[in-house]
């Protein structure tokens, strides 16, 4: 193994591209797709409505956990109008978005495992009779015991477990892993704390209902779908369809809002597909709100426990983490979420000797996956409040304390992972400023709260074990215009303007003038799709390769005319080209440096980089209601470079936006088996008068292997709100709320404690005895930080 | 018309409750009955005013006359669901805004899975399974307004002494229907209760007055005391169920405090004639 | 609007007023006016997110003032002007409001976005220079999950700024 060599730093870039001298990169430009999207004119999935277009409802399991005895849809087949109507056995092939959990059906025909599972699936001509059709399938079941709950999946199941795999009863996954030795810090440390939180369940509520829309022409499919990523929905097609690759199609449509929850393939697509492969008609589904509720991979419910040892002046020693994921019925991504809500609590701190222990189980509830900061905000909504208390208990401002404990730039954590750019220390230096924390009064009823926290700049590894480029742009010059392609999704966050940049500015052009042609597996070369925040840094990089490449085609055609290339215009410099070239293509790709650690688990958390923020609550909590009011919030956010700071500043602050929905309001419910809530009335999402003032703070660190410096920015800043939410609460009322969403009423019960004498926190009593595997034991990095796994 | 067609059809006025519910499938009807060709108006009298059933919420929130006068009406009106709902929504439809109950405002898949309750299709209660009557929560904002307010037929009547105020709690700034509310209506000479209603939302199956507290505050003083003491009766009836948001607990907890923050308003108010 | 599986379904001939043209139809009565704007008129500008009233993706203007086109019935608007956000631009010029938001990266996925323009644009006629809590209030019904509702606030004043 060994490390990719770095595109040119900063300092070193050719020309006039070095230094500051950057034309488009880092301006406020509008978004490319701008115009489209505010005349209404962009196409969204369900907006397509081919001709001759059937429309397909999916009937759904009414109970949480059943076997399915039979299913009869004579009656369905018999309502004019219905055209075809499947079930599981039609589609019986396994798929899943990991390799190692290929545990989902399209349509379900044994076993149902949350409410909300496919059974069966119906094409007509309108939606009403395909929902009538649905009404009109009759299936028998035996119903289960169902299993809501982590320790209800830790014990031994009543009838049978919920999936065929995995560890004892309904565990799904273990981790453990020690990286140094724990224990004889503990005994040595000055002082050692424990502490229990709990993360509920939430989901990303995209305003967009889930669309796919599929045709069936010359054998060969093409879908249309509101997906995060077109060529894992590609792969997942090819193999439940049992089609090549090549005969099957997927376009990004234009996309309503993912935010993790449109990344699995899912059910609906594959069910399209099927039905216009057997009726030869285009076929369209729709989800229904409340399916939406259901399609789900949203926040993994966590428990966790965390106990930390320090010297008397808050130097962490060593940290033991554990964490319990409630995952609902199927694998989704979860394999990696568990690992996850281990990976990069050392990613912000200097900790020199931690251990991890996680669990995930099965439950029966829809599939949790990975929602914005996929994993990582559980563990950052323990780990910020823990050393705060932390401080408290040795009398040190918490500030201070986690300030003793950043990372450095440039350094390699215990758990092998490779830190370089880090603007912690300006971050929160911007944040403390300008909110004035530190002149802050106590003042019963206000208070103000800080945190820090940390996201990959896309994940090292794929989703399936291969040594391709992550992501592949072709660049196309051709009589003065220029085309982009590139696999990659703009789901919004506005990844087709950076492309659009980049290509813009090595060229000399302005974004506008960049045609783009993204998302589309027949015409654009790979690009693993939206989401670890990876398409800036990785497409970014591919785009910035190609973009070298086709300019320095462009000046050496204009230099043999004998010009010189800042003094011609595009235009001409590509009649010269084309006239000396021939076809002016070039491609550009981007591979992550092979930096994961030598152990079993090491893929998940590795990134080229990671980005910083910090941020700063402010809030008004009033004792006797338990009603919380923000007021303001500041975040400083090391995106390495903006490459445009309109986008960076619409990621943060939707960022914000999200970690205060979750901090204060949204909950993945369920009762009796159901989900509690599946709307958009009862599923707190804030609205406009929710909202407070946020003040962001764009810091640039410029990395050595971001394209122009740049890192992420759709993550991150979502994950120091929740924490600084609760200390920001404890400032003004004294009591800690250890658990997520902080409700008044859980603030109110914890100031009636308070007022018992019994200790002032509102959260989970204990974490349960699981029966983690026995700890593997990892060799922690040697101090050098260029050394590399392969050196060792 | 409506009489020929009998239970198979229902009226509509903005259609913001009647056809959310269609789509749940909480009413089963062949035929909606327009209201559209009812007046839509606000006539403003001297010291009275009536208000057209059909007259939007947003106008009636916005109506100079009524803010002056009939303040908590104004309110209640300018606080129901969101402002798109509130330029369709009637005032007429707020005032038969059917009951709710989060086992029932749900699609009929969700309803099914869950299994029927007795208030559409099936015949228990799943809130109080051993309940013999329905549960399900009065959520209209300005129908305990109009009960304070002794509204026949929504002409609002206004003495010179006459206050309103309505508080409403729910989790978000918009949209959410209440979890508690107080409507209160009163008539003071100097700072002294010569008459009181306080009506609340969204404790029981309909706007529930509290009776005990209006007794209490007759000839009263309006201070500090008073309203903590009335609150404190006011609050005592009201029995909400974990059919709504956040718990009911904490529900209960709260009518208190809207109640007292509602006759705080009253107390703080002029009279209703010198806006 | 879901209903029994009445296929003689009753239909009326309705003449509606969309974005000042005059449009003729022959509909399902019990079909929703977003359901009309989107399949049988192809104006899918008009996006939805819950076709339950408690979103604000759909809103369109009825007479200037915005509602929800997925609980309104076309029977019910004839004669009504419909505003959607096709309707929004002055033929190949946008409307300010679309140009700010457009500056100011107020849109990101821009599927909230015609319904949270249209909700502007009604505010803006009838209050020129509105406070941001004047804003924050008429857009209440409008739920957005990308932008945490910043930028689209600063669009509003920019636009505000620039119509006078
Ligand atoms: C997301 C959402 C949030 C909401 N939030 C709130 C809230 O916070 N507070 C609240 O109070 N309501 C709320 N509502 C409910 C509803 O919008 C309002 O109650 C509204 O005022 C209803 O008026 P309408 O004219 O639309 O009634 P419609 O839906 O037209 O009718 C409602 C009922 O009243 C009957 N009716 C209507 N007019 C008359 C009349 N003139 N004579 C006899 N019967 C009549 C109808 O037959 C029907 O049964 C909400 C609705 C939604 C979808
Ligand atoms: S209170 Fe009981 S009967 Fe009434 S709607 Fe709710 S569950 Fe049904
Ligand atoms: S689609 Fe959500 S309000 Fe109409
Ligand atoms: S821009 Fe995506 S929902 Fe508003």
């Amino acid at each position: 193994m060994r490390d990719r060599p770095h595109p040119p730093l900063r300092g070193d870039l050719p020309g006039e591209r070095g230094g500051e001298n950057l034309k488009v990169v880092g301006r406020p430009l509008p978004r490319v797709d701008a115009a489209a999207k505010v005349t209404g004119r962009a196409m969204y999935a369900d907006d397509l409505l081919p001709a001759r277009t059937l429309h397909c409802r999916i009937l759904r399991s009414p109970h949480p956990h059943a076997r399915i005895l039979s299913i009869d849809t004579s009656a369905a087949r018999r309502i004019p109008g219905v055209v075809a109507v499947i079930t599981g056995s039609d589609l019986p092939i396994k798929f899943g978005i990991l390799p190692v959990t290929q545990d989902e059906r399209a349509l379900e025909h044994e076993k149902v495992r949350y409410v909300g599972d496919p059974i069966a699936a119906v094409a007509a001509t309108d939606e009403e009779i395909a929902a009538a059709a649905c009404d009109a399938i009759a299936v028998e079941y035996e119903v289960l015991e169902p299993v809501m709950s982590i320790n209800a999946a830790l014990g031994v199941p009543k009838d049978e477990r919920i999936q065929d795999y995995g560890g004892p009863n309904n565990v799904h996954k273990f981790v453990a892993l020690e990286f140094g030795e724990v224990e004889g810090v503990f005994e040595r440390a000055d002082h050692v704390r424990e502490d229990v939180f709990f993360f509920q369940g939430n989901t990303h509520l995209p305003m967009e209902q889930h669309s796919a829309v599929a045709t069936y022409i010359d054998g060969k499919v093409t879908l249309w779908s509101s997906t995060q990523v077109v060529h894992y929905v590609h792969r997942a097609l090819a193999k439940v369809l049992e089609l090549p690759m090549h005969r099957i199609r997927v376009i990004g449509a234009a996309h309503g809002g993912g935010f993790g929850g449109k990344t699995d393939p899912f059910a609906h697509e594959i069910i399209v597909a099927k039905l216009a492969m057997m009726t030869g008609r285009p076929v369209k589904c729709t989800l229904t709100r409340e399916e939406v509720f259901y399609a789900h991979r949203g926040r993994h419910p966590v428990l966790m426990w965390v106990r930390t040892g320090v010297t008397r002046d808050g130097q962490i020693t060593a940290m033991h983490f554990r964490t319990a994921l409630d995952g609902g019925a199927y694998g989704s991504y979860g394999v990696a979420s568990t690992f996850y809500t281990g990976a990069l609590q050392t990613v912000t701190y200097d900790i020199p000797a931690y251990r991890f222990e996680g669990c995930r189980v099965f439950t029966n509830k829809p599939p949790c996956g990975p929602k914005r900061g996929h994993g990582t905000p559980q563990p950052r909504f323990a780990l910020e409040l823990h050393l705060e208390k932390i401080a408290h208990d040795l009398g040190i401002d918490p500030v201070e304390l986690k300030r003793r404990n950043f990372v450095k730039p440039d350094t390699r954590t215990v758990n092998w992972l490779r830190v370089t750019s880090c603007g912690l220390e300006e971050c929160t230096e911007k944040v403390m400023v300008a909110s004035r924390f530190r002149e802050r009064k106590k003042q019963a009823g206000h208070g103000m709260g800080f945190a820090i926290s940390s996201y990959l700049s896309g994940a090292g590894t794929a989703i399936y074990w291969n040594d391709m480029p992550h992501s592949e742009v072709q660049i196309k010059v051709d009589r003065g215009g220029v085309t982009a392609y590139c696999g990659a999704m703009d789901i919004g966050q506005g990844s087709d303007s950076v492309l659009a940049t980049i290509v813009a500015e090595e060229l000399g052009l302005q974004p506008a003038d960049v045609r783009l042609v993204t998302a589309d597996t027949d015409t654009t070369p790979i690009d693993l799709g939206s989401y670890s925040s990876r398409v800036t840094f990785m497409a970014g990089n591919a785009a910035l390769e190609a973009a070298r490449k086709m300019r320095a085609l462009l000046v050496e055609a204009v230099e043999a005319g004998g010009h010189r290339f800042e003094d011609v215009t595009f235009e001409e410099a590509s009649i010269l080209a084309e006239a000396r070239f021939g076809t002016l293509a070039t491609a550009g790709s981007y591979t992550p440096p092979k930096i994961a650690g030598p152990y079993k688990g090491s893929g998940v958390g590795p990134s080229p980089a990671y980005s910083y923020s910090a941020c700063v609550v402010d809030l008004d909590a009033d004792a006797r209601t338990g009603l919380i009011t923000v007021n303001k919030v500041w975040i400083a956010h090391d995106v390495g470079r903006a490459i445009n700071p309109l986008l960076v500043e619409g990621q943060v602050e939707g960022s914000v936006y999200m970690g205060l929905g979750e901090a204060l309001m949204e909950e993945q419910a369920f009762r009796k088996g159901l989900h509690k809530w599946p709307s958009m009335l009862e599923y707190k999402s804030p609205t406009f008068l929710d909202m407070p003032e946020v003040e962001t703070f764009i810091v640039e660190t410029i990395d050595p292997e971001g394209p122009y410096g740049a890192k992420e920015a759709g993550q991150g800043p979502l994950l120091p709100v929740p924490p600084a939410v609760c200390a920001a609460l404890h400032d003004a009322l004294g009591v800690w709320i250890d658990e997520i969403p902080v409700t008044p009423e859980k603030v109110v019960e914890a100031l009636r404690r308070k007022e018992k004498g019994e200790p002032a926190r509102y959260g989970p009593s204990a974490f349960p005895s699981i029966p983690y595997p026995p700890t593997i034991k990892v060799e922690p990095p040697p101090k050098d930080p260029s050394a590399t796994a392969a050196s060792i | 018309m409506a009489a020929e067609l009998g239970s198979r059809a229902m009226f509509v006025a903005g259609g913001t409750d009647l056809f959310p519910k269609l789509k749940r499938r909480q009413f089963e009807i062949d035929t909606v009955i327009g209201l559209d060709f009812l007046p839509r108006e606000i006539h403003n009298g001297s010291n009275e005013c009536t208000v057209d059933a059909g007259v939007t919420l947003a106008d009636a929130s916005r109506d100079a006359h009524v803010n002056a006068r009939f303040k908590g009406y104004a309110d209640a009106a300018g606080l129901v669901s969101s402002p798109p709902l509130r330029n369709a929504g009637t005032i007429g439809g707020n005032l038969c805004v059917d009951t709710r109950c989060n086992y029932y405002d749900m699609t009929y898949e969700w309803r099914k899975a869950a299994g029927f309750c007795m208030k559409k299709d099936g015949d228990i209660c799943l809130v109080a399974p051993s309940s013999p009557r329905c549960w399900a929560v009065s959520s209209s904002d300005t129908a305990p307004m109009a009960i304070a307010l002794d509204v026949m037929s929504l002409r609002l009547r206004a003495t010179p002494e006459m206050r309103s105020a309505y508080v409403k709690l729910r989790r978000r700034g918009s949209i959410d229907f209440p979890i508690a509310g107080a409507a209160v209506a009163a008539q003071l000479d100097g700072d002294i209760v010569t008459s009181c209603r306080i009506v609340l939302s969204a404790v029981a199956s309909y706007p529930l007055q509290a009776t005990a507290a209006e007794a209490f505050l007759k000839g009263k003083r309006l201070d500090g005391e008073a309203i903590d003491q009335a609150a404190e009766l006011a609050a005592r009836p009201a029995k909400p169920l974990d059919n709504a948001d956040l718990t009911h607990f904490w529900r209960k907890r709260m009518v208190r405090v809207v109640v007292e923050q509602a006759l705080h308003r009253i107390s703080d108010q002029g009279a209703g004639f010198d806006g | 609007m879901k209903n029994e599986l009445a296929r003689d379904v009753e239909r009326v001939v309705l003449f509606l007023d969309v974005n000042g043209e005059r449009r003729d139809l022959l509909l399902p009565v019990h079909k929703t006016l977003l359901e009309v704007l989107r399949e049988d008129m192809q104006l899918t500008g008009t996006k939805h997110g819950c076709e339950l009233g408690e979103c604000g993706t759909c809103t369109v203007l009825i007479d200037g003032r915005p509602e929800l086109s997925c609980l309104l019935l076309p029977v019910q608007l004839q004669g009504r002007a419909i505003t959607t956000i096709e309707g929004m631009a002055h033929g190949a010029e946008l409307h300010p409001l679309q140009t700010a938001f457009a500056e100011l990266g107020a849109a990101q996925c821009g599927y909230c976005t015609p319904g949270i323009l249209l909700s502007a644009r009604s505010l803006l006629e009838s209050n020129a220079k509105p406070s941001r809590d004047e804003i924050r209030e008429a857009l209440a019904g409008n739920l957005c999950r990308c932008t945490g509702y910043t930028k689209i606030i600063e669009a509003i004043e920019l636009a505000a700024g620039r119509m006078k």
